[in-house]
């Protein structure tokens, strides 16, 4: 039965245009990056070189760095170089270390992905179930004190920032009971603490979320349907009530996944973890342009990946929001 | 005294062409009624005289001068359908009513003065529109519109979101401040029996077309558009059983056509039962657009066999 | 919205709104007073005390320079909630100027400007953040202009979302005929209505930025020493956590309770504003008991039997009655039409005879029963198969998510233990059984693909998945034109005729009922005040009223239109006696101290009323006659 009507979706259907529609939104969005990236460095007050090699510098020093970030051209010829390297992967190189920024990103990615992809699994595979069943629990007004606890809870958890859950996780945790190391180790045991403390929030945030829209969907009009059906509850919920909800959860959840990706870098300084976000902060620090540039590039990237998956996997679950926008 | 002429008018929004060429005119001191269903453009066609909508060809004339070269506070006034969406909830009726005068107006008497026009209490002129019942909003919304000092006033559906034992005072009030003050409207309603009520002149509409336009009592006693027989039929009467008259259920059982894609010659032709799926013959329906000649047939019924 | 500052004073009495609001009053005057008075103590340095732990004096310890950590914590506060606000109001106005920009701007400036909040508004607040302090360079200053400027796109894209919705309502529409100029217009209608939640968001905003800011100076990027905010104490803290581990503690629990007492203020405020009406049971009173009727003896073969049916909710001040006390039967193969203004109950009512309503309604009966046993103790398949519901709007009666055929298939698929195969092949016999054209087609297509015509029947097809011995109908028609609305009332009569269906018609449209029904009842505030057969003469003022008022094909257009003077009492207000009697014309003192009960005048035909009318009323015959 679905295959059969597969076809007559796709066939002729708004689908190859809602994806050029997103692909053309992603390269839009793309450019805008990229080019933001782009000026960044020269948006900043004064000479870029001068700041980053500090104020003792030998001028001379300063003229030969200039020249060969290439600096001394007019803009859209940097421009056209920027964009050039770009496409061939030369990123640059860092002022501070003299590496290609290409190098030190790949060096520095693996690990925060190793961060944030654990996260993201706990924050879906804690935060769905718990919103389910808290809406389930206290739809139409039950369980007042049920809801109170679920919402202080969640506020409060959501209201920290990652990098206090991650300081009071060491606090507690490796300094106080010495279960987990601080920084550092390579076993398992080393991601509990970080993960944790970047999934705290966000399953906070999308519990709520998950919560919120569910009892929504099912105050609609079909859920009642489906109960004047006689449905047992379970289909009720997980048929018709919760494949809504998610699309609307998608919406939003899709922002805060982004934001888990800017938490990385909070959490990474706090455990001292050798990925991207120790090392922006490094850069932005020692004013080591070029590879905050690189950096902002790839996390800008990161977003913008997440948006569109959010995009396509909303234009599969529901039927409607493809031919909505056509 | 003005009359309110559409002449020729089109709304088109992207590939939907909401209003099609239609031509229409509300003589001065008259009330047109205009009755279809929903899709059928009578409300876009409301929102263009107003403004409100983009004419895309045509020109909409308020006694002969196009709308679009009228200063910002026109002669023409509207009404809507939501009461509770038509009245900004942060604001006192009074000074809803006081924003639609022209400048140099006595404003607190003259708002005391169409509150009681309206039969509301003028002490009430404070009060929030949330304070207020439907029926009670739609006379502010009413004597907003008076405020105006319009000559043309357009009602769009003003008692469709009101319950039965309110329709008939809001209906009782506008017929009366229209005649009193000899005002032209355009009253549109999905409702044949009100419109009747209300109309001197009824133009019936079908996806952005009018297919039938006349004195009131002539076009419902004697229409000449299937269409306009089909929407009598259909009002739900005390007096008809169901399933009495034995239409063609073939034919009623189409898909209401889809605005986007109307239907070619005749756009009611796929429902229509004196058409060409009743009678094979009748291929004209399917070739040609029956309003080319419509000014020719009595009614200006577009149905090239309007009987 | 009565009284707008009653929003904040209602969040808070809620005990989270006081708790945040007594949290959020403490922060602000330690940051107004935390300087003047512990300044000095805490940038005392002593050399004796370097990097203690908790002690007496210093209960939190103290820093690699010996001061003392507590004082630290409070004089922060000024520094700290002070960027935070800063930036929030940099965010806040910026955002508020990008947003209404673009319907100010010509068109494609302001296309262009919205583009750019769109792209911008993807990025977390935190690498924005970033990417600006860059920019502007790090410290105190830069660090503010980066957090403002960060959170702007999203207060943009928020003002820009509140005002299309404000936007799309009939009173700008009004305002622009009536000639409100172009800056009165957002100026005077948008902004008020968009205010609200501005603000609740600018504080909820307020505590995020409160975060960030402490994120910055976490990292570093933010507050530079000498100067010190929450932040900059919680990196000293950690970098010194083996040695010290209490002394991250203050700054944190510092920072968590102004980021809680901002979030929670906004939050409790925009519970508040959303939910108007909070549903208390504690203390409510019970459910009053329904008042006795007149029983009527129900024909044997009665599908539906109802006595003295009450549905109830519990309000802030007590119960709320929408139901009270409707008796009823429907035979088998009879159709019954419900009619009556809304919040007269008629939809609960239908409602409540399918075990439809849910908690926290309360539904009671002396007497409640489908098809000779208890409602209540029927099992879910044999509601499923033999009771049927069409509900009034077809746009939102289906899943959207899932194909029509589907949605009728799994009812034959639960109750008659059908594969999904054998349930799709006889949901395509059904649709075409309500003369759904290219049925087999139509059954793979999704609900927005039909037309609220065609969406009407497949839900009448639904209910005759199975063998339905009642059909509920609420409101069907009310959603559709006139040319569809007849189409669906006589698919419903066919419906009836073929399987031999009883129907509950539920109608604010006398007409259609006259038309449809042999019986009809009419309700009046949570009351039947009459049953009478279709055709036969009203005897109930209301019920008169109602038939008076009606316009129809034949109304007389030279007389005014009838009216029924006043409205219908609210289901919380109800007066002691008949709750017509304020808009009745015959009212008597009795009436108004005395409620009537529904008693037979005649055989078949019921009426609630003191002074039941006889006399065919002159100029009201044929539509007497018609009832």
């Amino acid at each position: 039965m679905t295959t059969a009507a597969a076809p007559a979706r796709l066939r002729g259907g708004p689908w190859p245009a809602f994806a050029a529609r997103r692909l053309a939104r992603f390269a839009v969005s793309l450019w805008a990056l990229v080019t933001a990236a782009f000026l960044m460095i020269h948006l900043v007050p004064g000479d870029p070189v001068r700041a980053a090699l500090g104020l003792t510098a030998p001028a001379d020093l300063v003229r030969a760095r200039r020249q060969e970030l290439g600096l001394d051209d007019p803009l859209w010829v940097q421009y056209g170089h920027y964009l050039r390297g770009l496409v061939t992967g030369d990123f640059g190189t860092s002022m501070a270390s003299g590496q290609p920024v290409s190098q030190v990103i790949g060096d520095r990615l693996p690990a925060t992905l190793q961060l944030a992809l654990p996260a993201f699994a706990v924050v879906v595979a804690v935060a769905i179930p718990v919103g389910v069943v808290f809406a389930v629990l206290t739809r139409g007004g039950r369980r007042r004190g049920g809801e109170l606890a679920f919402t202080s809870v969640s506020v409060f958890l959501a209201a920290i920032p990652e990098f206090l859950v991650a300081v009071a996780l060491v606090a507690l945790f490796a300094v106080g009971l010495g279960w987990f190391p601080v920084a550092g180790g390579d076993d398992a045991s080393a991601y509990v603490l970080p993960v944790a403390a970047l999934a705290t929030g966000p399953s906070a945030v999308l519990a709520r979320i998950v919560r919120v829209e569910l009892l929504s969907v099912l105050g609609a009009d079909f859920v009642r349907t489906a109960r004047a059906k006689r449905l047992p509850a379970r289909l009720v919920y997980l048929r018709h009530a919760l494949p809504n909800a998610l699309t609307a959860t998608l919406t939003l959840g899709g922002l805060m996944l982004t934001g888990l990706v800017a938490g990385t870098v909070l959490v990474e300084n706090v455990f001292a973890w050798p990925g991207l976000g120790s090392t922006i902060v490094q850069s932005i620090l020692q004013k080591d342009y070029p590879l905050v540039q690189g950096i902002v590039l790839v996390y800008g990237v990161g977003v913008l990946l997440v948006n569109l998956l959010v995009d396509v996997v909303l234009g599969l679950l529901d039927p409607r929001s493809a031919i909505r926008e056509a | 005294m003005s009359a309110l002429e559409f002449d020729a008018v089109s709304v088109r929004y992207g590939k939907l062409t909401a209003v099609d060429g239609v031509s229409l005119t509300v003589p001065s001191g008259q009330v047109v009624g205009l009755v279809g269903e929903s899709g059928s453009g009578k409300s876009t066609l409301a929102r263009a005289a107003a403004g409100l909508a983009p004419v895309s060809a045509g020109r909409v004339l308020l006694d002969g001068v196009d709308v679009r070269r009228l200063p910002r506070r026109r002669p023409l006034q509207m009404v809507f359908q939501d009461p509770y969406s038509s009245l900004d909830p942060r604001m006192a009726i009074g000074e809803s009513i006081a924003e639609a005068m022209p400048r140099g107006t006595q404003r607190r008497a003259e708002v005391a003065r169409l509150l009681e026009l309206v039969n509301l209490d003028p002490d009430r002129a404070r009060t929030l529109p949330g304070q207020l019942s439907g029926g009670q909003r739609q006379r502010v919304a009413l004597a907003r519109a008076l405020a105006g000092q319009p000559k043309v006033l357009i009602a769009d559906e003003i008692t469709s979101a009101l319950d039965v034992s309110v329709q008939g005072a809001v209906l009782n009030l506008v017929r009366d401040v229209q005649r009193r003050l000899a005002l032209s409207m355009l009253f549109i309603s999905h409702n044949l029996a009100v419109v009747r009520y209300v109309s001197d002149v009824v133009a019936v509409m079908y996806l952005g077309r009018i297919v039938e336009a006349g004195p009131a009592e002539q076009v419902l006693t004697d229409p000449k558009h299937p269409y306009t027989r089909d929407l009598l039929a259909a009002a739900p009467s005390a007096h008809r059983g169901l399933l009495d008259d034995t239409g063609d259920d073939a034919l009623a059982d189409t898909e209401p056509a889809d605005p986007h894609h109307p239907p070619a010659g005749c756009h009611y032709h796929p429902r229509c039962p004196i058409g060409p799926f009743v009678h094979a013959d009748r291929t004209v329906c399917v070739r040609a657009d029956p309003h080319h000649a419509a000014g020719h047939r009595p009614h200006r019924a577009a149905c090239h066999f309007a009987a | 919205m009565a009284r707008r500052g009653s929003v904040w004073a209602a969040a808070v009495r809620t005990p989270v709104g006081a708790c945040s609001a007594v949290l959020l009053a403490l922060v602000v005057v330690l940051a107004a007073l935390a300087p003047a008075l512990w300044g000095d103590g805490a940038a005392a340095i002593d050399t004796d005390a370097i990097g203690r732990g908790p002690s007496g004096a210093h209960p939190f310890g103290t820093d690699s320079l010996g001061r003392d950590l507590v004082l630290r914590t409070l004089v922060a506060t000024r520094l700290s909630v002070g960027l935070a606000v800063l930036a929030t109001a940099i965010g806040a106005g910026t955002g508020v100027v990008l947003g209404t920009l673009p319907s100010v701007l010509p068109r494609r400036v302001g296309r262009l400007l919205t583009a750019v909040v769109d792209i911008a508004v993807a990025f977390p607040g935190l690498l924005l953040a970033l990417f600006l302090a860059v920019i502007f360079g790090v410290g105190t200053h830069g660090a503010v202009l980066a957090i403002g400027f960060a959170t702007a796109p999203a207060f943009a894209r928020l003002v820009q979302t509140l005002s299309a919705s404000v936007h799309g309502r009939d009173f700008v529409a009004a305002a622009r005929i009536a000639g409100v100029g172009p800056i009165r217009l957002p100026v005077r209608h948008v902004l008020p209505n968009i205010g609200e939640p501005l603000v609740v968001n600018a504080t909820i905003g307020a505590g995020s930025a409160l975060l960030a800011f402490a994120g910055l100076s976490f990292l570093g990027i933010g507050v530079q020493a000498p100067d010190y905010d929450w932040g900059r104490l919680l990196r000293e803290g950690l970098d010194g956590i083996y040695v010290n581990p209490v002394a991250a503690l203050a700054p944190a629990a510092a920072v968590v309770l102004a980021g809680l007492a901002f979030n929670l203020v906004g939050e409790t405020v925009a519970a508040v504003v959303g939910v108007r009406t909070r549903v208390n049971r504690r203390g409510a009173a019970p459910l009053p008991a329904a008042r006795p009727a007149v029983a009527e003896t129900p024909a044997g073969d009665a599908v539906l039997v109802v006595e003295n049916l009450q549905v109830a909710f519990p309000g802030p001040a007590g119960w709320t009655v929408p139901v009270r006390g409707v008796s009823f039967s429907v035979r088998a193969g009879e159709a019954i039409g419900v009619v009556g203004e809304s919040g007269s109950g008629k939809s609960l009512t239908a409602l409540a005879v399918s075990r439809l309503v849910e908690a926290p309604g309360v539904v009671t009966a002396d007497r409640l029963e489908f098809d000779g046993r208890p409602l209540a103790a029927a099992s879910d398949r044999e509601l499923g198969t033999s009771l049927a519901m069409v509900f009034q709007d077809p746009m939102t009666s289906f899943n959207p998510a899932r194909r029509v055929g589907g949605q009728l298939a799994e009812v034959s698929e639960q109750h008659h233990g059908l594969s999904r195969r054998q349930a799709f092949a006889r949901a395509v016999d059904r649709l075409a059984a309500v003369r759904v054209p290219a049925a087999e087609r139509r059954a793979r297509q999704y609900p927005h693909e039909f037309s609220g015509g065609m969406r009407q029947r497949a839900m009448i097809g639904m209910g005759l998945m199975g063998r339905p011995k009642l059909i509920v109908a609420d409101e069907p028609t009310t959603a559709l034109d006139v040319t569809v609305q007849r189409q669906v009332l006589r698919l419903l009569a066919r419906t009836r005729e073929a399987e031999g269906a009883a129907i509950l018609l539920i109608s604010h449209d006398i007409a259609v009922v006259s038309q449809t029904c042999e019986r009809m009842l009419v309700m009046y505030a949570g009351r039947v005040v009459e049953d009478l057969p279709t055709g036969s003469p009203a005897r109930h003022p209301y019920t008169r009223a109602l038939l008076a008022t009606t316009v129809d094909l034949e109304t007389d257009r030279d007389r005014p239109l009838e009216v029924i003077p006043g409205r219908p009492p609210e289901p919380d207000q109800l007066p002691a006696g008949c709750a017509f009697a304020a808009r009745c014309p015959l009212a008597s003192d009795r009436c108004r101290t005395e409620d009537p009960v529904l008693e037979p005048a005649t055989a078949g035909h019921r009426v609630a009323c003191w002074h039941p009318q006889l006399s065919v009323l002159s100029g009201q015959s044929h539509e007497e006659g018609a009832a």
